[in-house]
Order: structure tokens, then sequence, then C-alpha cells
């Protein structure tokens, strides 16, 4: 048999009371999970640079510190840090906001630089937007394989660079539209 | 190597369809950049945050009394594209009540609200990718698009696949609906029959007597297949 994928269609403005009830999946690094804790902030705009109010999603995809990600096609997975979840959801709030709390996830696949699997859904949005997040000053992005698909000038949108004076927080801005657009995969 | 297709042209809507108007500010206008699938896209989550109750998967027994409106079984097998069931797969749903209002604060639709109502459901499927909710049927809702503008009945779905490439967020509709031909989100899909995929199916089988209507919803999720496509983008 060969069944075509069901057609995907927008998650309206009013699915909060549904998807997330949950505020813990903002956490995804728990009480002794292994490596460098971080906050992750997320502002998504639309393309006249405004917030989306409340009517949007960030799903998180990662990896743990050592790079393994808690799956059964992860030859690590067994060893993967029980402490940590790799999956993250929140909506964002009134200013376009959602704040995670993770680790630095590790270098996974051999080549690839540390980085987050990122999903966003929002009214307007007809499938989820595929990106990632990068962070900024990482060394290994110089022979990052993705990275390298992408023009030069277009990478920086990608890249979390960290907030002075709060800790160990970054910050990145996912602009759905317009100049400085981020950049979004075809997976 | 097994892999994941691309999808099909037309399969899936476009992100700018400007028939429906939020799109126009919000969709992406450079070219999406193609990547090849590598373990952080092969993978993806196995959601179990939220313990799933016993009655998660009945909309009407969430409060004391049971809702206003029509009650109705929507049930379905979640499949990959070789058609096999997804056994273990996580089916949440929301909508609207019966009088096409959400219990939502940003809601400002002058329907009445129902206290025995909120409209959320989960549940994992079976060893053969078998779902069943029993819910009530919801309301159309006017939605300021264009003129006059009134969704269809419908029903939110989300479903997490194997990896982070087969997660997927729909809508089910209702045969029959004479608002189906005017809805600028369902025909953000362009083609016919994939529209037509996203209307569930009346069902006398499942519709219990003196009890309910039954609705039939089957979706499909991206799976992996042995015959590898051209991978495009390289």
């Amino acid at each position: 048999m060969n069944l075509t994928p069901s057609a995907s269609q927008t998650v309206g403005p009013f699915f909060n009371f549904a998807l997330t009830t949950n505020s813990a999946l903002g956490i995804l690094a728990g009480e002794g999970a292994q490596g460098e804790r971080l906050r992750l902030v997320f502002r998504l705009v639309d393309g006249e640079g405004v917030p989306t109010p409340a009517d949007s999603m960030i799903e998180l995809w990662q990896a743990d510190a050592q790079g393994r990600y808690g799956h059964v096609l992860d030859s690590q997975s067994c060893n993967a840090d029980a402490n940590f979840c790799g999956f993250g959801r929140l909506e964002t709030d009134l200013d376009g906001t959602c704040i995670f709390e993770t680790v630095k996830p590790g270098s996974c696949g051999g080549l690839q630089a540390p980085h987050i699997n990122v999903a966003v859904f929002a009214r307007g949005l007809l499938k989820q937007l595929y990106t990632r997040v990068y962070f900024d000053g990482e060394a290994l992005n110089a022979g990052d394989p993705v990275l390298a698909r992408i023009p030069e000038d277009r990478r920086t949108t990608l890249m979390a660079r960290p907030t002075p004076g709060q800790g160990n927080t970054w910050s990145i801005e996912i602009r759905l539209q317009g100049e400085a657009e981020t950049v979004f995969f075809d997976l | 190597m097994k892999v994941y297709p691309r999808m099909k042209p037309g399969s899936q809507p476009e992100y700018l369809s400007p028939d429906y108007k939020s799109t126009i500010v919000r969709a992406p206008l450079r070219p999406l950049i193609a990547l090849p699938h590598t373990l952080s896209e092969l993978t993806g989550p196995v959601y179990g945050h939220n313990p799933i109750g016993p009655t998660d998967n009945d909309l009407t027994l969430h409060f004391a009394e049971p809702p206003q409106g029509e009650r109705i079984i929507v049930a379905g097998r979640i499949l990959d594209e070789d058609g096999k069931g997804v056994p273990n797969a996580m089916v949440e749903l929301w909508q609207a009540n019966a009088a096409g209002r959400y219990q939502h604060k940003r809601d400002n639709h002058p329907a009445p609200l129902d206290p025995n109502f909120l409209g959320a459901g989960r549940m994992i499927t079976d060893d053969a990718g078998n779902y069943r909710f029993v819910t009530i049927k919801p309301g159309a809702y006017p939605w300021r698009n264009h003129h006059n503008a009134w969704r269809p009945a419908h029903i939110h779905f989300s479903l997490f696949g194997t990896a982070f490439v087969s997660r997927l967020v729909t809508q089910m509709y209702f045969p029959n609906d004479p608002l189906l031909a005017l809805d600028p989100v369902l025909h953000s899909v362009g083609d016919k029959d994939a529209q037509e995929r996203l209307v569930s199916q009346f069902d006398l089988s499942m519709t219990e007597p003196e009890w309910a209507l039954g609705y039939r919803f089957d979706i499909v999720l991206r799976g992996r297949k042995a015959t590898p496509f051209e991978e495009h983008g390289k």
C-alpha cells in the first residue's frame, strides 16, 4: 500500500487549553541533568515586526549534553541522560516570548555542531515551520554541514546569543517573514 | 536505507495562501532550505509527559453534567504511508462547543460557553493504531477572515509519529457541510483528494443505537519507506 500523508492544517488561535496546559513542558533539564544549564528565550515576530500574541507555540527537540537523543534510532539512546527530556513545548505570551530551561546539547551525528531542533505552530501557519537554534561563538559551528548549506549572511538568523547580566541566558528571535527572515527548513 | 519520502506537491498546504489572510504576514517568503534527514530529524519525542486519564478520550465525562449538543463518536486509525497502523501514538484533539465557541479567553464569539464542556481530549493508539473519542459535534463559527466568513465545523488533531519530521497538526471536517466549499483553510490544500481525506465519513457500523452517530477519520503520518526517493536539494 502507498498512502499519502494527511494534509496539515493550522493549529489556529485557540489551542492552549488543550496543548499547552502543562508548563512543565518548558523545563527540559530536570534536577541533576548533566551538562551546562541554560535558559533559552524565544521571541516570535511576524512580517510586520509584530510579536505573535499568545497564538503561537514552539516545540523543541534536542540531544542531551552528550549529544544523545532519547529515541530508539540513536544507538546511544540507552545511555541518554535520564534527568533530561529532549522535548519541550510552550505557547508564546502576549509579547511573542517563551522561555525554556534546558542544557546545551552535545555534538551529535559526528560533524553536527550543538543545535536544538525547533517546530513553530501558529494561527496563520498552515503547517509547522522547522528551524534550528545554534550557539553563537561555538567553535564547532565552522564545520557544521547544515550551516554550510545556508548562505553566510543568513546563518546569523539561527544563532542564539548570550543575554548579558542574566546568568546563562541565551536569546533568539524567530522572524517569520521580512528583513532578517529566519532560515526555515524543508524536511 | 529507509528514508522519509518528501511530500507530494499539492498534498500539503502552501505557507502563503492569501485567501487565508493571516498567512500574508506570517508565511516565510524566502525559499526553504532542503536538508537531508540526519539523526536530528529521524528521531523524535516519545510523548509521555502528561499521564493519560481513563476518561481523557470521552469529552462528555469531564464534568458532573453532560455537555449540550449532539453526542458523537469519532474513531479511526493512525496509519503510516505503507498502510500499517501506528501503535502507541499520542492523539490529542480539541474543538469548539456545540454552539461554536472555544473555552478560550480570547474567543469573543457571542455564543454561549458550556460549563460542562472543555473540548480537549487525548489518548494513545492501540497495537493496531486505532483510536476512539466520544465528544459532541462542534458548531460552525464566524472568524472575520473576510465578509461573512464562517469556519465549517471541525475538530483539531495533533499527532506525534515516530520522528521529528512526522509531526502533524491537522483538522477533521464533517461530511455534507455546505461551508466546506467556502473554507480558505481547507482550500489551502491544492489537491482535491487531499482535501477530501480531511473530511470524516459517517459510519453506521460505528454508530451506537439509542446513543450516538459515528464518524470515521483515518490519519496518515509520514513513514519510512524502503525505496529511497531521489533526494532533492543537493
